[in-house]
């Protein structure tokens, strides 16, 4: 049989560097979109704070740490980001694989912010997009997520089909913003 | 133009899909008759004024609103979840 090798959205792309914004992906990990049933969201917060320590996550806000995280991501569903699901949640929400489905990257450095703000139309400035803020919104004309992870560092995924676009956006925006300081 | 969205708060515009006049949230019953069909598939408004229309918030949460706004001002006047309107007409 042939020999099958995993490979990254991003594989070959990334990481990439311009002045001193860094884009790399984030290693592959378990992703599992989580909609709470009917009546089921404070139950079903409950159960993720007992089995996973984080709490189900407000719109446009995000729980966890590095390694394990709950992302809002749209109306009444979110992401559990690197834990394998706990059964006791299959009680209070629909559980879906999204593993392979997503690009994940992280943009980071002094630059960060300025660098989507040629490609976002919310501001994610310090300012009011605090760490452990999320948005669903658009990069260029990609339907995306992003996170702030860190003061200098966001969380961007995007759908897996679209990974080289993703990458291809952030790189020009990010080259535009390194000459504009070099000058 | 900003719209604000009930779970989201205000966003740009690009990010919703425009859908069409909200009376689609008023289906009628399948023996109400061939008027009140023709009315409810074709016959449409052009107001110069006050709207209520559906819009989809495709590049956010995925939610669809009821989104009332003046045409001749652009005035977003109100927002409100689409299930909700739904809801209010029960």
């Amino acid at each position: 049989m042939a020999e099958m090798n995993a490979k990254s959205p991003c594989d070959g792309l990334l990481p990439i560097a311009a002045g001193d914004v860094h884009l790399s992906e984030i290693p592959m990990t378990l992703m599992t979109s989580i909609s709470p049933f009917k009546g089921q969201t404070a139950a079903l917060s409950e159960a993720l704070k007992a089995a996973h320590g984080m709490a189900l996550p407000a719109p446009n806000r995000a729980t966890g740490r590095d390694g394990a995280r709950v992302v809002w991501i749209g109306r009444e569903q979110v992401m559990l980001i690197g834990p394998e699901p706990a059964a006791s949640l299959e009680a209070h929400g629909a559980l879906t694989d999204q593993s392979d489905a997503w690009a994940v990257v992280r943009l980071y450095g002094e630059g960060a912010e300025d660098v989507l703000a040629r490609l976002v139309p919310v501001d994610l400035r310090a300012a009011v997009f605090k760490r452990g803020h999320t948005v669903r919104t658009m990069l260029q004309h990609m339907s995306v997520s992003i996170t702030r992870v860190g003061d200098s560092a966001f969380q961007i995924m995007a759908f897996r089909s679209m990974a080289k676009t993703l990458v291809h956006e952030v790189e020009t925006a990010m080259k535009g913003v390194a000459a504009r300081d070099a000058s | 133009m900003r719209i604000t969205c009930p779970i989201c708060g205000e966003r740009d515009r690009r990010e919703f899909y425009y859908v069409g006049d909200a009376v689609a949230l008023s289906r009628p019953d399948p023996d109400d008759g061939d008027i009140a069909w023709d009315d409810y598939v074709h016959n449409r408004d052009n107001p110069a004024g006050v709207t209520r229309d559906l819009w989809y918030h495709e590049g956010g949460c995925g939610a669809w609103l009821v989104v009332t706004r003046n045409t001749v001002t652009h005035e977003v006047l109100q927002t409100e979840l689409a299930s909700d309107a739904k809801e209010a007409m029960a």
